[in-house]
Protein backbone atom coordinates (compact mmCIF):
# COMPACT_ATOMS: atom_id res chain seq x y z
CA UNK A 1 0.00 0.00 0.00
CA UNK A 2 1.31 3.56 -0.66
CA UNK A 3 2.67 5.03 2.25
CA UNK A 4 1.51 8.79 1.63
CA UNK A 5 -1.32 10.60 1.56
CA UNK A 6 -0.01 13.00 -1.55
CA UNK A 7 2.13 13.28 -3.51
CA UNK A 8 3.22 16.84 -1.44
CA UNK A 9 3.17 14.28 1.47
CA UNK A 10 5.58 12.46 -0.69
CA UNK A 11 7.92 14.89 -1.22
CA UNK A 12 8.36 16.19 1.96
CA UNK A 13 8.44 13.00 4.01
CA UNK A 14 7.80 14.53 6.91
CA UNK A 15 10.35 16.89 6.50
CA UNK A 16 12.67 14.39 5.82
CA UNK A 17 12.28 14.65 2.10
CA UNK A 18 15.38 17.04 1.41
CA UNK A 19 17.61 14.51 2.64
CA UNK A 20 16.14 11.51 1.18
CA UNK A 21 15.86 13.42 -2.23
CA UNK A 22 19.53 14.34 -2.20
CA UNK A 23 20.86 11.37 -1.32
CA UNK A 24 18.68 9.60 -4.07
CA UNK A 25 19.60 12.74 -6.61
CA UNK A 26 23.13 12.03 -5.69
CA UNK A 27 23.59 8.27 -6.06
CA UNK A 28 21.71 9.02 -9.54
CA UNK A 29 24.23 11.87 -10.77
CA UNK A 30 27.39 9.74 -9.71
CA UNK A 31 25.61 6.37 -10.92
CA UNK A 32 25.25 8.65 -14.56
CA UNK A 33 28.82 10.03 -14.50
CA UNK A 34 29.95 6.72 -14.14
CA UNK A 35 27.73 4.79 -16.98
CA UNK A 36 28.18 7.94 -19.15
CA UNK A 37 32.39 8.52 -18.78
CA UNK A 38 33.75 5.14 -20.76
CA UNK A 39 31.38 6.03 -23.60
CA UNK A 40 32.74 9.65 -23.70
CA UNK A 41 36.08 8.06 -23.24
CA UNK A 42 34.97 5.86 -25.96
CA UNK A 43 33.52 7.44 -28.61
CA UNK A 44 36.52 10.37 -28.88
CA UNK A 45 38.91 7.24 -28.99
CA UNK A 46 37.05 6.28 -32.30
CA UNK A 47 36.89 9.66 -33.68
CA UNK A 48 40.62 9.85 -32.97
CA UNK A 49 41.21 6.62 -34.39
CA UNK A 50 38.97 7.49 -37.91
CA UNK A 51 40.87 10.56 -38.33
CA UNK A 52 43.98 8.95 -38.24
CA UNK A 53 42.94 6.41 -40.60
CA UNK A 54 41.73 8.38 -42.85
CA UNK A 55 45.02 10.67 -42.62
CA UNK A 56 47.41 6.84 -43.24
CA UNK A 57 44.41 6.88 -46.61
CA UNK A 58 45.32 10.13 -47.55
CA UNK A 59 48.99 9.48 -47.63
CA UNK A 60 48.77 6.39 -49.46
CA UNK A 61 46.77 8.61 -51.71
CA UNK A 62 49.20 10.74 -52.43
CA UNK A 63 52.08 7.64 -52.70
CA UNK A 64 50.30 5.98 -55.74
CA UNK A 65 49.38 9.33 -56.98
CA UNK A 66 53.28 10.40 -57.47
CA UNK B 1 38.57 -29.98 -16.14
CA UNK B 2 38.26 -28.03 -18.88
CA UNK B 3 40.15 -24.23 -18.79
CA UNK B 4 39.06 -23.25 -22.01
CA UNK B 5 36.58 -21.05 -20.38
CA UNK B 6 39.26 -19.80 -18.29
CA UNK B 7 41.74 -18.66 -21.66
CA UNK B 8 39.02 -17.64 -23.27
CA UNK B 9 38.39 -14.77 -20.67
CA UNK B 10 42.08 -13.89 -21.40
CA UNK B 11 41.35 -12.60 -24.47
CA UNK B 12 40.02 -8.75 -25.09
CA UNK B 13 38.01 -9.62 -28.35
CA UNK B 14 36.22 -12.51 -27.10
CA UNK B 15 35.40 -10.60 -24.06
CA UNK B 16 34.25 -7.60 -25.89
CA UNK B 17 32.64 -9.42 -28.58
CA UNK B 18 30.36 -11.79 -26.21
CA UNK B 19 29.75 -8.36 -23.48
CA UNK B 20 28.40 -6.66 -26.36
CA UNK B 21 25.63 -9.40 -26.63
CA UNK B 22 25.15 -9.79 -22.51
CA UNK B 23 24.87 -6.23 -22.16
CA UNK B 24 21.75 -5.02 -23.44
CA UNK B 25 20.07 -7.94 -21.14
CA UNK B 26 21.89 -7.53 -17.79
CA UNK B 27 21.05 -3.44 -18.64
CA UNK B 28 17.14 -4.29 -18.69
CA UNK B 29 17.30 -6.54 -15.87
CA UNK B 30 19.16 -4.19 -13.54
CA UNK B 31 17.34 -1.20 -14.56
CA UNK B 32 13.70 -3.39 -13.49
CA UNK B 33 15.39 -4.56 -10.27
CA UNK B 34 16.79 -1.01 -9.32
CA UNK B 35 13.13 0.92 -10.40
CA UNK B 36 10.63 -1.85 -8.49
CA UNK B 37 13.03 -1.59 -5.92
CA UNK B 38 13.16 2.47 -5.60
CA UNK B 39 9.70 2.87 -6.27
CA UNK B 40 9.08 -0.03 -3.27
CA UNK B 41 11.50 1.76 -0.80
CA UNK B 42 10.29 4.90 -1.37
CA UNK B 43 6.49 4.61 -1.59
CA UNK B 44 5.55 1.01 -0.15
CA UNK B 45 7.72 0.22 2.59
CA UNK B 46 6.32 0.87 6.15
CA UNK B 47 7.78 3.84 7.87
CA UNK B 48 10.49 3.26 10.67
CA UNK B 49 8.48 4.16 13.91
CA UNK B 50 11.89 5.53 15.04
CA UNK B 51 13.79 7.36 12.45
CA UNK B 52 10.61 8.02 10.47
CA UNK B 53 11.32 8.44 7.15
CA UNK B 54 14.86 9.20 6.83
CA UNK B 55 15.39 5.75 7.05
CA UNK B 56 14.96 5.55 3.17
CA UNK B 57 18.08 6.37 2.36
CA UNK B 58 19.11 2.67 3.38
CA UNK B 59 17.97 1.36 -0.22
CA UNK B 60 20.66 2.94 -1.15
CA UNK B 61 22.88 3.22 1.59
CA UNK B 62 23.37 -0.37 2.55
CA UNK B 63 23.73 -1.87 -1.16
CA UNK B 64 26.32 1.21 -2.21
CA UNK B 65 28.13 -0.03 1.24
CA UNK B 66 27.84 -3.58 0.08
CA UNK B 67 29.48 -2.80 -3.60
CA UNK B 68 31.93 -0.78 -2.24
CA UNK B 69 33.45 -3.05 -0.17
CA UNK B 70 33.29 -6.36 -2.74
CA UNK B 71 34.22 -3.85 -5.08
CA UNK B 72 37.69 -3.84 -3.60
CA UNK B 73 37.61 -7.65 -3.05
CA UNK B 74 37.11 -7.96 -7.27
CA UNK B 75 39.91 -5.66 -7.65
CA UNK B 76 42.39 -7.71 -5.28
CA UNK B 77 41.47 -11.30 -7.07
CA UNK B 78 42.21 -9.47 -10.46
CA UNK B 79 45.04 -7.83 -9.10
CA UNK B 80 45.69 -11.84 -7.94
CA UNK B 81 45.16 -13.45 -11.36
CA UNK B 82 47.09 -10.77 -13.75
CA UNK B 83 49.71 -11.72 -10.89
CA UNK B 84 49.92 -14.89 -11.22
CA UNK B 85 48.72 -16.12 -14.67
CA UNK B 86 50.03 -12.89 -16.29
CA UNK B 87 46.76 -11.88 -17.78
CA UNK B 88 46.06 -8.42 -19.38
CA UNK B 89 42.50 -8.86 -19.37
CA UNK B 90 42.65 -9.39 -15.74
CA UNK B 91 44.65 -6.31 -15.02
CA UNK B 92 42.30 -4.49 -17.37
CA UNK B 93 39.42 -5.29 -14.80
CA UNK B 94 41.07 -4.55 -11.37
CA UNK B 95 41.52 -0.80 -13.39
CA UNK B 96 38.61 -0.44 -14.01
CA UNK B 97 37.47 -0.98 -10.56
CA UNK B 98 38.95 1.03 -8.81
CA UNK B 99 36.90 3.97 -9.85
CA UNK B 100 33.98 2.47 -9.75
CA UNK B 101 34.35 1.52 -6.10
CA UNK B 102 35.57 4.69 -5.13
CA UNK B 103 32.71 6.59 -6.78
CA UNK B 104 30.65 3.74 -4.59
CA UNK B 105 32.62 4.44 -1.60
CA UNK B 106 31.81 7.88 -1.94
CA UNK B 107 28.55 7.59 -2.13
CA UNK B 108 28.17 4.99 0.70
CA UNK B 109 29.36 8.27 2.78
CA UNK B 110 27.71 10.76 1.11
CA UNK B 111 24.30 9.01 1.87
CA UNK B 112 25.12 7.91 5.46
CA UNK B 113 26.18 11.55 6.32
CA UNK B 114 22.59 12.85 5.03
CA UNK B 115 21.47 10.36 7.22
CA UNK B 116 23.11 10.47 9.81
CA UNK B 117 21.64 14.61 10.24
CA UNK B 118 17.92 13.80 10.33
CA UNK B 119 18.72 10.94 12.61
CA UNK B 120 21.39 11.84 15.26
CA UNK B 121 21.15 15.62 14.39
CA UNK B 122 25.04 15.86 13.15
CA UNK B 123 26.54 15.03 9.29
CA UNK B 124 29.56 13.34 10.75
CA UNK B 125 30.05 10.64 13.64
CA UNK B 126 33.19 9.06 14.25
CA UNK B 127 31.69 5.86 14.38
CA UNK B 128 33.52 2.29 13.47
CA UNK B 129 31.18 1.75 10.02
CA UNK B 130 31.83 5.52 8.67
CA UNK B 131 35.08 5.33 9.65
CA UNK B 132 36.38 2.39 8.18
CA UNK B 133 34.42 3.51 5.29
CA UNK B 134 36.43 6.52 5.06
CA UNK B 135 39.88 4.41 5.34
CA UNK B 136 38.21 2.18 2.19
CA UNK B 137 37.81 5.25 0.25
CA UNK B 138 41.75 6.30 1.37
CA UNK B 139 42.76 2.79 -0.05
CA UNK B 140 41.04 3.16 -3.34
CA UNK B 141 41.62 6.66 -4.15
CA UNK B 142 45.65 5.38 -3.21
CA UNK B 143 45.23 2.59 -5.67
CA UNK B 144 44.27 5.29 -8.40
CA UNK B 145 46.67 7.61 -7.54
CA UNK B 146 49.35 4.67 -7.77
CA UNK B 147 47.52 3.83 -10.98
CA UNK B 148 48.53 7.38 -12.43
CA UNK B 149 52.05 7.74 -11.53
CA UNK B 150 54.02 5.35 -13.61
CA UNK B 151 54.86 5.97 -16.93
CA UNK B 152 54.47 2.24 -17.89
CA UNK B 153 51.05 0.33 -17.56
CA UNK B 154 52.56 -2.95 -17.47
CA UNK B 155 54.49 -1.62 -14.54
CA UNK B 156 51.31 0.14 -12.91
CA UNK B 157 49.83 -3.06 -13.35
CA UNK B 158 52.12 -4.92 -11.37
CA UNK B 159 52.04 -2.27 -8.79
CA UNK B 160 48.70 -1.54 -8.11
CA UNK B 161 48.27 -5.25 -7.72
CA UNK B 162 50.57 -5.81 -4.95
CA UNK B 163 49.06 -2.65 -3.64
CA UNK B 164 45.32 -4.07 -3.69
CA UNK B 165 46.83 -7.32 -2.29
CA UNK B 166 48.38 -5.65 0.93
CA UNK B 167 45.32 -3.61 1.13
CA UNK B 168 42.73 -7.32 1.40
CA UNK B 169 45.10 -8.46 4.11
CA UNK B 170 44.68 -5.47 5.47
CA UNK B 171 40.77 -4.73 5.36
CA UNK B 172 39.55 -7.09 7.97
CA UNK B 173 42.37 -5.98 10.51
CA UNK B 174 41.30 -2.35 9.55
CA UNK B 175 37.44 -3.03 10.22
CA UNK B 176 38.07 -4.92 13.81
CA UNK B 177 40.27 -2.18 15.08
CA UNK B 178 38.12 0.59 14.13
CA UNK B 179 35.16 -1.77 15.69
CA UNK B 180 36.75 -2.28 18.38
CA UNK B 181 37.61 1.61 19.11
CA UNK B 182 34.06 3.09 18.65
CA UNK B 183 31.17 1.47 18.40
CA UNK B 184 28.18 3.97 18.30
CA UNK B 185 26.29 2.83 15.46
CA UNK B 186 22.89 1.06 15.49
CA UNK B 187 24.29 -3.25 16.12
CA UNK B 188 24.27 -4.52 12.45
CA UNK B 189 20.88 -4.58 10.97
CA UNK B 190 21.36 -7.09 7.97
CA UNK B 191 22.88 -10.01 8.68
CA UNK B 192 22.60 -12.84 6.52
CA UNK B 193 22.52 -15.24 8.62
CA UNK B 194 21.04 -15.44 11.56
CA UNK B 195 17.90 -13.09 12.70
CA UNK B 196 17.45 -10.02 11.25
CA UNK B 197 16.19 -7.53 13.44
CA UNK B 198 15.11 -5.44 10.57
CA UNK B 199 11.37 -6.33 9.39
CA UNK B 200 10.50 -8.17 6.58
CA UNK B 201 8.48 -5.78 4.90
CA UNK B 202 11.57 -3.06 4.89
CA UNK B 203 13.33 -5.71 3.88
CA UNK B 204 12.41 -7.31 0.66
CA UNK B 205 12.95 -3.77 -1.09
CA UNK B 206 16.65 -3.77 0.20
CA UNK B 207 17.49 -7.33 -1.09
CA UNK B 208 15.95 -6.51 -4.58
CA UNK B 209 17.81 -3.12 -4.44
CA UNK B 210 20.80 -5.18 -3.40
CA UNK B 211 20.14 -7.46 -6.27
CA UNK B 212 19.72 -4.37 -8.79
CA UNK B 213 23.03 -2.52 -7.47
CA UNK B 214 25.62 -5.98 -8.02
CA UNK B 215 23.84 -5.80 -11.42
CA UNK B 216 24.88 -2.52 -11.98
CA UNK B 217 27.91 -2.53 -10.48
CA UNK B 218 28.57 -5.93 -13.20
CA UNK B 219 27.24 -3.80 -16.10
CA UNK B 220 29.37 -0.64 -14.98
CA UNK B 221 32.28 -3.01 -14.49
CA UNK B 222 31.84 -4.25 -18.32
CA UNK B 223 31.74 -1.35 -19.46
CA UNK B 224 34.70 0.23 -18.16
CA UNK B 225 36.47 -2.64 -19.39
CA UNK B 226 35.33 -2.06 -22.99
CA UNK B 227 36.51 1.69 -23.05
CA UNK B 228 39.72 0.11 -21.88
CA UNK B 229 40.17 -2.72 -24.12
CA UNK B 230 39.68 -0.56 -27.30
CA UNK B 231 42.36 1.78 -26.17
CA UNK B 232 45.02 -0.52 -24.80
CA UNK B 233 44.02 -3.58 -28.24
CA UNK B 234 44.09 -0.17 -30.80
CA UNK B 235 46.51 -1.80 -32.92
CA UNK B 236 44.95 -5.34 -33.61
CA UNK B 237 42.69 -5.40 -36.63
CA UNK B 238 39.53 -6.01 -34.79
CA UNK B 239 39.50 -3.14 -33.30
CA UNK B 240 40.27 -1.08 -36.42
CA UNK B 241 36.99 -2.55 -37.62
CA UNK B 242 35.28 -1.54 -35.15
CA UNK B 243 36.25 1.29 -35.46
CA UNK B 244 35.33 1.76 -39.86
CA UNK B 245 32.09 0.35 -38.55
CA UNK C 1 67.35 -44.12 0.68
CA UNK C 2 71.01 -45.09 1.72
CA UNK C 3 72.64 -43.16 4.71
CA UNK C 4 75.13 -41.43 3.05
CA UNK C 5 72.24 -39.87 0.85
CA UNK C 6 70.11 -38.85 3.64
CA UNK C 7 73.75 -37.63 5.34
CA UNK C 8 74.33 -35.31 2.14
CA UNK C 9 70.96 -33.73 2.36
CA UNK C 10 70.91 -33.10 5.84
CA UNK C 11 74.27 -31.47 4.84
CA UNK C 12 73.12 -29.72 2.47
CA UNK C 13 69.77 -28.51 3.87
CA UNK C 14 72.21 -27.11 6.79
CA UNK C 15 74.77 -25.58 4.72
CA UNK C 16 71.74 -23.64 3.22
CA UNK C 17 70.63 -22.85 6.27
CA UNK C 18 73.71 -21.14 7.36
CA UNK C 19 74.30 -19.59 4.22
CA UNK C 20 71.19 -17.60 4.89
CA UNK C 21 72.31 -16.86 8.29
CA UNK C 22 75.20 -15.33 6.73
CA UNK C 23 72.95 -13.38 4.02
CA UNK C 24 71.02 -12.46 6.25
CA UNK C 25 73.89 -11.11 9.09
CA UNK C 26 75.99 -9.43 6.35
CA UNK C 27 73.33 -7.76 4.98
CA UNK C 28 72.65 -6.58 8.26
CA UNK C 29 76.18 -5.90 9.26
CA UNK C 30 76.65 -3.77 5.34
CA UNK C 31 73.27 -1.96 6.00
CA UNK C 32 74.37 -0.85 9.72
CA UNK C 33 77.23 0.65 8.69
CA UNK C 34 76.03 2.49 6.08
CA UNK C 35 73.42 3.59 8.53
CA UNK C 36 76.15 4.90 10.89
CA UNK C 37 77.93 6.43 8.15
CA UNK C 38 75.05 8.98 7.11
CA UNK C 39 74.22 10.08 10.31
CA UNK C 40 71.85 12.51 8.77
CA UNK C 41 69.46 9.72 7.93
CA UNK C 42 68.99 8.53 12.08
CA UNK C 43 68.92 12.14 13.52
CA UNK C 44 66.69 13.98 10.97
CA UNK C 45 63.23 11.64 11.64
CA UNK C 46 64.15 12.50 15.38
CA UNK C 47 64.39 16.34 15.18
CA UNK C 48 61.11 16.15 13.17
CA UNK C 49 59.25 14.39 15.83
CA UNK C 50 60.93 17.14 18.69
CA UNK C 51 59.75 20.02 16.43
CA UNK C 52 56.09 18.44 15.56
CA UNK C 53 55.86 18.14 19.34
CA UNK C 54 56.99 21.63 19.91
CA UNK C 55 54.15 23.03 17.59
CA UNK C 56 52.00 21.26 19.69
CA UNK C 57 51.53 23.52 22.75
CA UNK C 58 51.71 26.21 20.72
CA UNK C 59 49.21 25.63 18.57
CA UNK C 60 46.55 24.28 21.05
CA UNK C 61 47.41 25.04 24.41
CA UNK C 62 50.56 25.27 27.21
CA UNK C 63 47.88 24.64 29.61
CA UNK C 64 49.69 20.69 31.16
CA UNK C 65 45.36 19.17 32.14
CA UNK C 66 44.68 19.77 28.18
CA UNK C 67 48.23 18.71 27.06
CA UNK C 68 48.23 15.50 29.21
CA UNK C 69 44.59 14.64 27.86
CA UNK C 70 45.99 14.75 24.31
CA UNK C 71 49.77 13.42 24.87
CA UNK C 72 48.73 9.41 23.97
CA UNK C 73 47.42 10.49 21.15
CA UNK C 74 49.42 12.76 19.78
CA UNK C 75 52.65 11.20 20.31
CA UNK C 76 51.59 8.50 18.53
CA UNK C 77 50.85 10.38 15.63
CA UNK C 78 54.09 12.35 15.44
CA UNK C 79 55.81 9.14 15.86
CA UNK C 80 53.88 7.76 12.74
CA UNK C 81 54.44 10.70 11.17
CA UNK C 82 58.14 10.58 11.51
CA UNK C 83 58.65 6.89 10.60
CA UNK C 84 56.72 7.68 7.13
CA UNK C 85 58.86 10.45 6.17
CA UNK C 86 62.30 8.57 7.06
CA UNK C 87 60.51 5.73 4.53
CA UNK C 88 61.53 7.18 1.61
CA UNK C 89 64.83 6.53 1.18
CA UNK C 90 65.11 2.99 2.13
CA UNK C 91 65.62 1.63 -1.27
CA UNK C 92 66.66 4.52 -3.01
CA UNK C 93 70.03 4.98 -2.97
CA UNK C 94 70.38 0.74 -3.30
CA UNK C 95 68.17 1.14 -6.63
CA UNK C 96 70.00 4.00 -8.08
CA UNK C 97 73.39 2.51 -7.43
CA UNK C 98 72.23 -0.70 -9.13
CA UNK C 99 72.64 -2.44 -5.52
CA UNK C 100 69.23 -3.63 -5.72
CA UNK C 101 69.69 -5.14 -8.48
CA UNK C 102 72.58 -7.17 -7.81
CA UNK C 103 70.46 -8.33 -4.63
CA UNK C 104 67.57 -9.30 -7.13
CA UNK C 105 69.92 -11.61 -9.88
CA UNK C 106 72.08 -12.93 -6.79
CA UNK C 107 71.21 -16.58 -5.56
CA UNK C 108 70.19 -15.32 -1.75
CA UNK C 109 66.78 -15.22 -1.43
CA UNK C 110 65.36 -11.61 -1.92
CA UNK C 111 63.49 -12.31 1.49
CA UNK C 112 65.95 -12.42 3.88
CA UNK C 113 67.74 -9.87 2.07
CA UNK C 114 65.23 -7.74 2.45
CA UNK C 115 64.34 -9.14 5.79
CA UNK C 116 67.56 -7.40 7.13
CA UNK C 117 67.52 -3.93 5.63
CA UNK C 118 64.00 -3.48 7.25
CA UNK C 119 65.45 -4.71 10.36
CA UNK C 120 68.30 -1.84 10.19
CA UNK C 121 65.88 0.73 9.21
CA UNK C 122 63.66 0.30 12.47
CA UNK C 123 66.88 -0.38 13.98
CA UNK C 124 68.57 3.30 12.70
CA UNK C 125 64.47 5.43 13.03
CA UNK C 126 61.99 3.36 15.24
CA UNK C 127 64.46 2.83 17.99
CA UNK C 128 65.99 5.75 18.11
CA UNK C 129 62.53 7.38 17.99
CA UNK C 130 61.23 5.09 20.85
CA UNK C 131 63.93 6.20 23.15
CA UNK C 132 63.45 9.84 22.96
CA UNK C 133 59.61 9.40 23.10
CA UNK C 134 59.40 9.74 26.74
CA UNK C 135 61.52 13.31 27.04
CA UNK C 136 58.91 14.08 24.91
CA UNK C 137 56.05 13.04 26.86
CA UNK C 138 57.30 15.28 29.24
CA UNK C 139 56.94 18.34 27.27
CA UNK C 140 53.58 17.29 26.98
CA UNK C 141 52.89 16.33 30.13
CA UNK C 142 51.96 13.08 30.25
CA UNK C 143 51.17 11.51 32.88
CA UNK C 144 54.19 9.05 34.94
CA UNK C 145 51.72 5.68 34.68
CA UNK C 146 52.05 6.47 30.83
CA UNK C 147 56.07 6.28 30.02
CA UNK C 148 56.43 2.67 29.97
CA UNK C 149 53.63 1.57 27.96
CA UNK C 150 54.51 4.37 25.50
CA UNK C 151 57.83 2.96 25.01
CA UNK C 152 56.94 -0.49 24.90
CA UNK C 153 53.83 0.38 22.64
CA UNK C 154 56.22 2.47 20.32
CA UNK C 155 58.82 -0.38 20.52
CA UNK C 156 56.87 -2.96 18.80
CA UNK C 157 54.76 -0.42 16.56
CA UNK C 158 57.23 0.85 14.75
CA UNK C 159 58.70 -1.99 13.74
CA UNK C 160 55.50 -2.58 12.22
CA UNK C 161 55.64 0.66 10.62
CA UNK C 162 59.02 0.00 9.24
CA UNK C 163 57.85 -3.49 7.85
CA UNK C 164 54.56 -2.03 6.68
CA UNK C 165 55.95 1.44 5.13
CA UNK C 166 58.85 -0.68 3.59
CA UNK C 167 55.99 -2.27 0.91
CA UNK C 168 55.24 1.47 0.13
CA UNK C 169 58.86 2.13 -0.10
CA UNK C 170 59.51 -0.54 -2.49
CA UNK C 171 56.21 -0.17 -4.48
CA UNK C 172 57.65 4.05 -5.50
CA UNK C 173 61.12 3.52 -5.43
CA UNK C 174 61.41 3.70 -9.05
CA UNK C 175 59.31 7.33 -9.10
CA UNK C 176 61.30 10.32 -8.95
CA UNK C 177 58.14 11.75 -7.02
CA UNK C 178 57.37 9.22 -4.93
CA UNK C 179 57.59 10.37 -1.34
CA UNK C 180 54.07 11.84 -1.38
CA UNK C 181 52.67 9.20 -2.71
CA UNK C 182 53.96 6.86 -0.37
CA UNK C 183 52.22 8.42 1.96
CA UNK C 184 49.04 8.30 0.75
CA UNK C 185 49.19 4.59 -0.41
CA UNK C 186 50.95 3.71 3.17
CA UNK C 187 48.56 5.98 5.77
CA UNK C 188 45.27 4.07 5.60
CA UNK C 189 47.23 1.00 6.17
CA UNK C 190 49.01 2.37 9.69
CA UNK C 191 45.34 2.92 10.78
CA UNK C 192 45.22 -0.44 13.36
CA UNK C 193 49.10 -0.03 14.47
CA UNK C 194 47.71 3.85 15.73
CA UNK C 195 44.72 2.87 17.11
CA UNK C 196 46.18 0.01 19.50
CA UNK C 197 49.48 1.97 20.02
CA UNK C 198 47.60 5.04 21.57
CA UNK C 199 44.83 2.88 23.55
CA UNK C 200 47.94 1.00 25.25
CA UNK C 201 49.26 4.11 26.36
CA UNK C 202 45.89 5.91 27.10
CA UNK C 203 44.84 2.43 29.34
CA UNK C 204 47.40 2.69 30.95
CA UNK C 205 46.93 6.82 31.97
CA UNK C 206 43.25 5.79 33.17
CA UNK C 207 44.82 2.51 34.38
CA UNK C 208 43.11 0.27 33.14
CA UNK C 209 45.35 -3.32 32.60
CA UNK C 210 47.19 -2.63 28.82
CA UNK C 211 48.19 -6.32 28.31
CA UNK C 212 46.01 -6.99 25.71
CA UNK C 213 46.12 -3.90 23.42
CA UNK C 214 50.08 -4.66 23.26
CA UNK C 215 49.52 -8.29 22.62
CA UNK C 216 47.72 -6.74 19.62
CA UNK C 217 50.49 -4.95 18.44
CA UNK C 218 52.07 -7.84 19.03
CA UNK C 219 50.19 -9.84 16.67
CA UNK C 220 50.96 -7.01 14.36
CA UNK C 221 54.12 -7.00 14.25
CA UNK C 222 54.39 -10.67 13.94
CA UNK C 223 51.97 -11.00 10.84
CA UNK C 224 54.39 -7.82 9.51
CA UNK C 225 57.46 -9.49 9.80
CA UNK C 226 56.56 -12.70 7.89
CA UNK C 227 54.23 -11.48 5.38
CA UNK C 228 55.66 -7.94 4.79
CA UNK C 229 58.84 -9.12 3.23
CA UNK C 230 56.99 -11.50 0.58
CA UNK C 231 55.40 -8.22 -0.62
CA UNK C 232 58.23 -5.78 -0.55
CA UNK C 233 60.60 -8.42 -2.65
CA UNK C 234 57.64 -8.68 -5.43
CA UNK C 235 57.26 -4.97 -5.34
CA UNK C 236 61.32 -4.56 -5.78
CA UNK C 237 61.35 -7.12 -8.72
CA UNK C 238 58.22 -5.07 -10.03
CA UNK C 239 60.05 -1.91 -10.03
CA UNK C 240 64.04 -2.93 -11.01
CA UNK C 241 62.36 -4.68 -14.01
CA UNK C 242 61.00 -1.20 -15.29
Amino acid sequence: MFQFASVSDFLLMDGHGLYVWASYAITLLALVFLAISPSIQQRAFIIQQKRQQRIEEGQNQQRVDS
Amino acid sequence: MNWQWFHRLGSPRWFYEKTSRWMPWLLSVTLLLLAVGVVWGLGYAPMDSKQGNSYRIIYIHVPAAFLALAGYYVMAIAGAVGIIWQMKMSYTVMRAAAPIGAVLTFLALVTGALWGKPTWGTWWVWDARITSMLILLFLYLGIIALQGAYQQQRTANKACAILALVGTVNIPIIYKSVDWWFTLHQPATLKLVGESSIDPSMAYPLLVMIAGFYGLYSWLLMHWVRADILQSESKTQWVKEIVVK
Amino acid sequence: MSSSQAESQVNASRSSATSLYSTLFSVFRRELRIAFRQQSDMINPILFFLMVVTMMPLGISPQASVLSELAPGLLWVIALLACLLSLDGLFRSDYEDGTLEQCILSTQPLYFIVLAKVMVHWLTTGLPLTLVAPLLGVLLSLPTDGFVPLWLSLMLGTATLSFVGAIGAALTVSLRKGGLLLSLIIMPLYVPVLIFGASTVRYAVEGVAYGSTLAVLGGFFALAFVLAPLAIAGALRMSVEE
